[in-house]
């Protein structure tokens, strides 16, 4: 740090499990399972990107209807994800709980009513949520909101404000665990739900009790129904107003220029990536009027350094790897534990570093919406356009940390509404006779060739996510993730070069550095996924602070 | 600020909720917590009663999938009431504060609360090269359990990375990754296993604890009785299909439209000690059985290891009495059958006439998946 803004920044991951270790001679088939427990926070899409890895590998087309099964189940994550993600892990960095004591109820309401018809709004209701509160701080014992930086000043909202945003905070906790039950309904469980290579195990028969048939198919119709609902009458419209209050956090925490998607929700299976709702792709130095190819299967394309990262390759630690000859051999070499720093001129962290073409890439939503754009995506640009009219700000305002909290909000209402249309495709499909859910063709592992490669690509809540395979007689030869936060939150390459966290602090501003709110805000806006580190430094050196993320 | 804490009663008073709520929220957790009918009014006078306990809330070696299930707690007000009526003073992913501040809070509560705090931990703890595989602010996974246990009344072990090691615990395990109770001894230690454990236990076991003061009765394992004595095999509602020998040959096929059993499929429902079949998840809206896919056994120690989960239970190393299997196995040759009279023997069912004819039926139709 240097007069009061972020000068240098390093992340740290300090824990793994070596799940591509423990992959290596079990059943592909299970694959989906093992991986799916790499995180439990956007659990399923590790299931998604491995099921296709193996398909992919092994040349397996799923029939229509499990490709609409996958998509409900992606859509619905997305939902859930990013709705949480706001409120319970993100928002608390913008509201002043504290502050919201002091509202003035019926304020809260008008304001409430004047950008939203959701019922819940009278200021009775506002009044009771702020005595729930009150009496919640009397108490003595804070709980969860404990220690927060609470009167920080860089908190800017009206305490009327601060009073919807916690109000909404406790209802979203109450709607999310509703969502999440199209997950329950398709693959038995949340978290962690069901998958299969080859299709998806729910059946379809519409005259028994036990299979998908006109009551589950309504039940997932009313969690859509109330999902955009609660996505256009709450999130949007509480996304807009806190940012209209934050408007300088559009032009901090920029970070790089690179954006890389892999594109999801097939509308025409899974091999044409030309008719996903999400486009693959990958825009350098923001230049808008060039998407360039990104391919899974090119060796020059994704490839991992393990320069600064406890990882040792046979042929040496400057050599960057593509997946498929990917290693994943445990070399620490940092500080024995207790300590107080890492070295970070050496080895510094367990999560690997991607580039794509040797370039550093941001991923996540702002990412996926950028490459959208850039791709002349229509949905994608008329909901852009639209909240920057209303923020008043520029296209470039995007580009920030604000721009990626609200790229979030606005592709969630994208996902409620493409949800809709692929349950409508799915009831038609059952209307015009096709039931099937699952290709059973390749299941047995005596019908694969001796020796297969895949490669599935997915877009997790968090970002480009893919998975690597290679298959040996049956069994698993090799198996390597890449994964959103490994793009954003490794340390740096061979050449020095940031990746998304490191690169995105510079120069944020900071009102004081033993409360690092502001920092919490940018990386929060990549919705990080794996307990990090970030230390902070004066110039001369001395520890300021630390502060962890999940 | 009052240091006094407030009973639940106190706080659905102040929150608006009316004495029958109080009660019908009352009945609920009698019933999640899988406690008799009687045993409602003792429920309802703690909870008038007790103030709320605070709870420290550990993230190691996992994946997050038990905080978010606890999230989903489902049956009415209880995502409400029991997030806000514990103290919940540490939680890394639900606390406002971060870093610093958050182990201050952290410290401040396992000082001021020493001896009465309930510790919960969600993820193993690498044993392995000094503990270099998980380390938070500089210090190993091991260094704070130990720390916190130490303070700690009892401790909750959250799904089977706390309670077993999970998928991490895995051949090869490369990491040391141990369940908490092979490395803190000298307190009660409560496992939840499963992958993650449903929503409405992790609540029942945090209710039990706060309505009767103290732990539930716990099995040989360490696992509450009242959510973990029952296999899912004996509550499944295709049971009947099991017992009629009706099985899903392949995924998809006109058997599994018909919702036939799943034990061909891999099942692992009758080796696996869960409420799925009759909690079910996600407020009893379905389960995996009744969503087309076996059971993977997410609950039961090594269940990783224990695999491949598409193959079926007759030559599942750990299953039934093996001997028995294989004389049957290589007399009828067909190694379905041989875990179906396996499973049979080892559960005491009295059906051998039945069990004859299944095996006469699944000889006659045997389509195995490799």
């Amino acid at each position: 740090m240097k007069n009061g803004k972020i000068t240098n920044a390093y992340s740290a991951g300090t824990m793994v499990r070596g799940l591509e270790i423990i992959l290596k001679d079990r059943d592909p088939r299970d694959a989906w399972a093992f991986t799916e427990r790499v995180c439990g926070v956007c659990t399923t899409v590790h299931a998604l990107a491995s099921v296709r890895t193996v398909e992919n590998a092994l040349g397996i087309i799923v029939p229509p209807n499990a490709e609409l099964v996958r998509n409900l189940m992606f859509c619905a994550q997305y939902l859930q994800d990013h709705v949480v993600h706001f409120y319970h892990l993100h928002a608390l960095d913008w509201v002043d709980v504290v502050s919201s004591l002091k509202a003035d109820p019926k304020e809260t309401s008008r304001i409430a009513k004047s950008i939203s018809r959701w019922p819940k709004s009278s200021p009775k209701y506002f009044q009771d949520v702020q005595n729930r509160i009150k009496t919640f701080v009397e108490s003595g014992q804070l709980g969860i909101f404990a220690n927060g930086y609470w009167g920080h000043p860089a908190y800017k909202l009206p305490p009327e404000v601060n009073l919807l945003g916690v109000a909404h905070y406790l209802e979203a906790l109450e709607w999310q665990k509703e969502i999440v039950k199209v997950h329950t309904i398709l693959g038995g469980k949340n978290p962690h739900p069901n998958y299969l290579v080859g299709g998806a195990p729910c059946s379809i028969n519409i005259d028994d009790a036990t299979a998908l048939n006109a009551e589950r198919l309504s039940f997932i119709a009313k969690l859509i129904d109330d999902g955009i609902q609660f996505v256009e009458q709450v999130y949007i419209p509480d996304l807009l107003a806190v940012a209209s209050f934050y408007k300088e956090w559009f032009s901090i925490g920029s970070g790089l220029p690179n954006y890389l998607a892999y594109g999801d929700l097939p509308t025409n299976g899974y091999n044409d990536p030309g008719n996903f709702k999400f486009q693959r792709g990958a825009v350098l130095n923001r230049n808008l009027n060039e998407v360039h190819e990104v391919k899974g299967d090119d060796p020059d394309q994704v490839r991992e350094y393990v320069t600064h990262s406890w990882y040792k390759y046979e042929e040496g630690d400057d050599k960057s790897l593509h997946p498929w000859e990917g290693e994943s051999e445990f070399n620490y070499t940092g500080p024995k534990p207790p300590y107080e720093h890492l070295n970070v001129d050496q080895k510094y962290s367990w999560l690997k570093t991607p580039r794509w073409k040797d370039h550093p890439m941001e991923v996540g939503p702002l990412a996926r919406l950028v490459v959208a754009y850039a791709s002349g995506n229509k949905d994608v640009q008329e909901v852009i356009t639209e909240a920057l009219q209303k923020l008043k700000v520029p296209v470039t305002a995007l580009f920030s940390t604000l721009g990626r909290t609200a790229a979030r909000g606005l592709e969630t209402r994208l996902v409620a509404h493409w949800m809709k249309d692929f349950h409508n495709q799915l009831i038609t499909n059952i209307k015009n006779g096709d039931t099937r859910m699952f290709n059973s063709e390749k299941w047995a592992p005596h019908t694969w060739p001796k020796e297969a490669k895949g490669v599935g690509l997915s877009e997790a809540p968090r970002g480009a996510l893919a998975h690597w395979i290679v298959i040996k007689d049956e069994k698993i030869a090799n198996y390597q993730l890449v994964v959103p936060s490994t793009w954003n939150a490794s340390p740096r390459d061979v050449n020095g070069k940031r990746s998304s966290y490191e690169a995105s602090l510079l120069d944020t501003p900071m009102a004081d550095p033993h409360k690092p709110l502001e920092i919490l805000r940018t990386i929060h806006s990549f919705d990080p996924c794996i307990a990090c580190a970030v230390h902070l430094h004066d110039p001369e050196g001395k520890h300021l602070n630390q502060i962890s993320f999940m | 600020m009052s240091e006094k804490p407030q009973t639940l009663w106190e706080k659905m008073q102040q929150q608006g909720y009316s004495r029958r709520d109080f009660l019908r929220f009352c009945g609920y957790i009698t019933a999640a917590a899988g406690i008799h009918a009687s045993g409602l009014s003792t429920v309802v006078r703690a909870l008038e009663t007790k103030p709320r306990p605070p709870v420290v809330w550990f993230h190691f070696q996992e994946c997050t999938c038990c905080s978010e299930s606890f999230i989903r707690s489902s049956h009415p007000i209880v995502a409400d009431v029991i997030l806000d009526r514990i103290s919940l003073d540490y939680s890394e992913t639900l606390q406002a504060a971060a870093g610093h501040q958050a182990e201050e809070a952290l410290h401040q509560a396992m000082e001021k609360y020493h001896g009465q705090y309930i510790m919960t931990v969600e993820g193993s703890v690498p044993t392995k090269d000094g503990g270099i595989y998980c380390t938070i602010g500089g210090r190993t996974a091991l260094d704070v359990v130990k720390e916190a246990a130490n303070g700690a009344k009892a401790i909750i072990a959250w799904g089977s990375c706390a309670s077993n090691g999970c998928v991490q615990s895995a051949k090869p395990n490369p990491t040391g990754a141990t369940p908490i109770h092979k490395v803190i001894s000298g307190k009660p230690i409560i496992n939840v296993p499963g992958c993650p454990p449903i929503a409405e236990v992790m609540a029942g076991v945090i209710v039990h604890i706060l309505a009767f003061d103290r732990l539930p009765h716990l099995d040989g394992l360490g696992r509450p009785k009242a959510f973990y004595s029952k296999r899912v095999h004996d509550s499944c509602y295709r049971r009947p299909f099991y017992d009629a020998g009706l099985f899903v040959e392949t995924f998809d096929d006109e058997n599994a439209k018909k919702g036939y059993c799943l034990y061909k499929m891999g099942c692992r429902g009758p080796v696996t000690y869960n409420s799925c079949g009759i909690i079910k998840w996600n407020n009893g809206v379905s389960y995996p059985i009744q969503s087309g896919h076996g059971c993977i056994g997410c609950s039961e120690a090594n269940f990783w290891d224990n695999g491949p989960f598409y193959q079926h239970l007759a030559s599942f190393p750990g299953f039934g009495i093996e001997t028995t299997a294989d004389t049957i196995g290589a007399i009828v040759g067909v190694g379905t059958v041989a875990g179906i009279a396996a499973h049979a023997i080892s559960t005491n069912i009295r059906k051998r006439k039945l069990i004859k004819e299944e095996i006469e039926h699944s000889v006659k139709d045997a389509k195995l998946p490799r």
